[in-house]
């Protein structure tokens, strides 16, 4: 028996170096996410359990949403099309296994940007969508109008897994407060319980907030309080250790912001194409080879624009003719006073 | 000793399938575990967790480690599992009784009971009692005094909490009447043994166990009084109760929908039980003089207990697991604040579940070791 073993050994060790050998150079030319993409046909994403204007399904089961136009924009961009997504709703709790996990690529939803979870736990951010901090929302007939007015024994009712639970203790404990967290699953039964009056407060990101407010059973007995309490910088997240897949996101969604800084938009895309301008040539594919290094054709930001429309067009579509945040404040162009920047395509 | 291969061969196939599936699946996490930049280990376990949580029999806040959320956790899955246990027993065993009363009103009632609770999904009960009943829940600043000194509000539950002055010696003064209890339990049975003469034990118990720890409070120097939860407003519209002990309507809602849903199967338990001693022991026990009380407590209980306990464990074990639907309504235990919260801080999935799987098993294993012990305690025994 065992003159055999030292041949099985060899065998062994002979198929997984080659093995390893056509992988690492197939992974040098394409993506493999990219490639299984691409065989599949659709984008596989991660999204909200439902948070109006970011990722939301209306009652046909259609995603709308900032975050789900990410997506979008990579659909469009790798297959051409930027309906061919399949959307997968993740609680904050599930998201992260779920992308680690290979059940999606793209994990677009309201994500807090941390070094812990950049370093961590295998997972790479590629930019950010949407600029957010936590805050606090009240009833109105509480009189309380800032958060200077809380008081020892507050209840607080929040959703378990975000960046919410923690940053509400530091934010407590350096006020001195003592505070009654009061933490659920899903975020539509957080919403129930503050809405019944279990919490006298609820808190997540301002947007989350001025989103949920839609869906309490009265929306203008709510008032969110005018203080910010963290930085919130939301974006989309990729699996680590496909850097190409990674660019591919990362500049779909670059893509979508400095077509607004140059004025293209859905409507007048192509006419773009004949622009003076080499910036803006480059960015709807008429100037440059600026897909190659994906392993993508040269329009696929054409497609982007065409399909997804620009940043700006996707935010008044989603969060401002929603009313949910009619006033764009940090996430405007830095041209136009905001600190929206993203660096130039070429 | 002389093995031949087709009585190990199957066993040793059997060992190799199990090494080889664990193998791979291990063999797999790690490669892919490696592969993603994700590192394995259990030093998480002592860094701080910077996350509070609302309800704790510890004491615990975000300055405590991942360890003692994780104690934290399962000590609150422990206190809903057991207070569920104990009102599903008393329950269970009253409406099991009460299914095989002669009187038509109760048993009725018994079983639309049975089926109501058993038939509807336990996560359904729990959304109802936690968000139905909770929202018919005054607010604090409108709730009515219960006896003058609880609150039931839409916060919780406020009672009073108890001072003792002394409570050793109310506690020692309890330890001895047990004690007592015992021993005369004991000399009554020989008594009734050897010369057939009863004693009152039951009217005696009661009498010590009232008695001692009143001399306790006479003569002891035990004082107890009361907290009363007093209204404090926090807003125009805000208030809460301060002082007192506040059960979270969480932990409420928990342990009554697991207690309403359980008892209806340890109702079928006891009933089956009682059905399966046969109609001709009660008959005898009747014919011999004992009155139907006797019958009952002598003949057909001791009994019906060996019917009874085995699955009565399997609903403990059920009662004790489903508890982890608790993440539905933000009652913290096990799953909600590690498997939920430390999780999603920590990132560490394989390491988080198979704590929590196996404080689960661990847990099941040690109501089933007990129960199996009672169950061979009772059983007849072979003289």
């Amino acid at each position: 028996m065992f003159k055999y073993l030292k041949q099985l050994t060899s065998l062994v060790a002979m198929v997984a170096v080659l093995f390893t050998f056509t992988t690492e150079t197939m992974a040098a030319k394409k993506s493999k996410t990219l490639k299984n993409t691409q065989k599949k046909g659709f984008v596989r994403c991660g999204v909200s359990q439902g948070l109006p204007g970011f990722s939301n399904a209306d009652a046909a089961g259609n995603w709308t949403g900032i975050d789900v136009d990410v997506c979008r924009a990579v659909a469009a961009a790798v297959l051409g099309d930027a309906n061919k997504v399949k959307f997968t709703p993740l609680s904050a709790k599930e998201r992260f296994t779920a992308l680690t996990s290979g059940e999606i690529d793209i994990l677009s939803r309201n994500t807090t940007w941390t070094l812990s979870r950049d370093a961590d736990i295998g997972l790479t951010f590629v930019g950010v969508n949407f600029y957010d901090g936590q805050g606090f929302m009240v009833r109105k007939s509480s009189g309380i109008t800032s958060t200077s007015q809380f008081k020892d024994g507050i209840s607080a009712c929040t959703n378990i897994g975000t960046t919410t639970e923690l940053n509400m203790r530091d934010f407590f404990n350096s006020k001195g407060i003592k505070y009654e967290p009061v933490a659920f699953e899903k975020a539509d039964e957080v919403v129930a319980a503050y809405d019944a009056g279990r919490c006298d407060t609820y808190t997540t990101d301002k947007s989350g907030l001025a989103a949920q407010r839609t869906k309490m059973s009265n929306p203008d007995e709510h008032i969110v309080l005018p203080e910010t309490v963290s930085k919130e910088p939301l974006g989309p997240v990729v699996r680590q250790g496909d850097s190409v897949w990674e660019d591919i996101v990362r500049w779909s969604l670059n893509t979508m912001i400095e077509a607004e800084e140059y004025g293209i938009t859905s409507a007048n895309a192509d006419m773009m194409k004949t622009s003076d301008n080499p910036a803006i040539k480059r960015l709807v594919g008429a100037e440059g080879e600026m897909g190659a290094a994906f392993g993508l054709d040269n329009e696929w930001n054409l497609r982007i624009i065409k399909q997804v429309g620009n940043y700006g067009e996707s935010y008044k579509r989603n969060i401002a003719d929603t009313g949910i945040l009619p006033d764009r404040g940090p996430n405007e162009l830095w041209t136009k006073g905001g600190i929206l920047y993203v660096p130039p395509s070429r | 000793m002389n093995f031949k291969l087709k009585d190990i061969g199957p066993q040793l196939l059997t060992v190799i399938a199990v090494v080889l599936v664990f193998g791979f699946f291990t063999y797999n996490a790690q490669v892919n575990m490696e592969n993603r930049g994700i590192d394995f280990g259990y030093g998480f376990l002592s860094q701080e967790s910077s996350f509070d949580v609302q309800f704790s029999l510890i004491e615990y806040d975000g300055s405590h480690s991942y360890f003692r959320a994780y104690l934290v956790g399962l000590l609150n899955t422990i206190l809903v599992s057991v207070i569920g246990i104990f009102i599903a027993t008393i329950l269970g065993v009253i409406v099991g009784i009460a299914r095989l009363s002669p009187n038509y009103l109760i048993n009725k009632f018994a079983a639309f009971y049975v089926e109501f609770f058993r038939n509807i999904p336990l996560l359904l009960q729990i959304f109802f009692w936690y968000f139905a009943a909770l929202r018919a829940l005054p607010l604090p600043q409108d709730a009515e005094a219960m006896f003058g000194i609880a609150f039931l509000t839409i916060k919780g539950l406020y009672v009073p909490a108890f001072i003792w002055q002394n409570f050793n010696i109310f506690f020692y003064s309890i330890v001895a009447a047990i004690i007592a209890i015992i021993v005369i339990r004991y000399q009554a049975k020989k008594l009734q043994e050897t010369e057939g003469r009863q004693t009152p034990v039951l009217l005696i118990s009661i009498g010590l166990i009232l008695i001692l720890p009143l001399i306790s409070f006479l003569i002891g120097g035990v004082r107890l009084s009361f907290e009363v939860p007093v209204l404090k407003q926090l807003a125009t519209t805000s208030f809460i109760y301060e002082g007192g002990v506040s059960l979270p309507p969480e932990l409420i809602a928990l342990a009554l929908s697991l207690s309403l849903y359980t008892a209806t199967f340890i109702a079928e338990c006891v009933r089956a039980g009682i059905q399966g001693i046969g109609k001709g022991q009660k008959e005898a026990a009747a014919s011999i003089g004992l009155t139907p009380n006797q019958v009952l407590k002598l003949v057909v209980m001791p009994q019906a207990l060996r019917i009874i306990i085995p699955p009565t464990t399997n609903q403990y074990l059920n009662l004790t697991k489903n508890s982890s639907l608790a993440a539905a309504i933000a009652y913290p235990d096990l799953v909600l604040v590690f498997a939920g919260t430390a999780l999603m801080q920590t990132g560490k999935a394989i390491e988080i579940v198979s704590i929590t799987m196996f404080t689960y098993l661990s847990l099941s294993i040690v109501i089933s070791l007990f129960m199996n012990w009672y169950n061979n305690k009772i059983a007849i025994q072979e003289k």
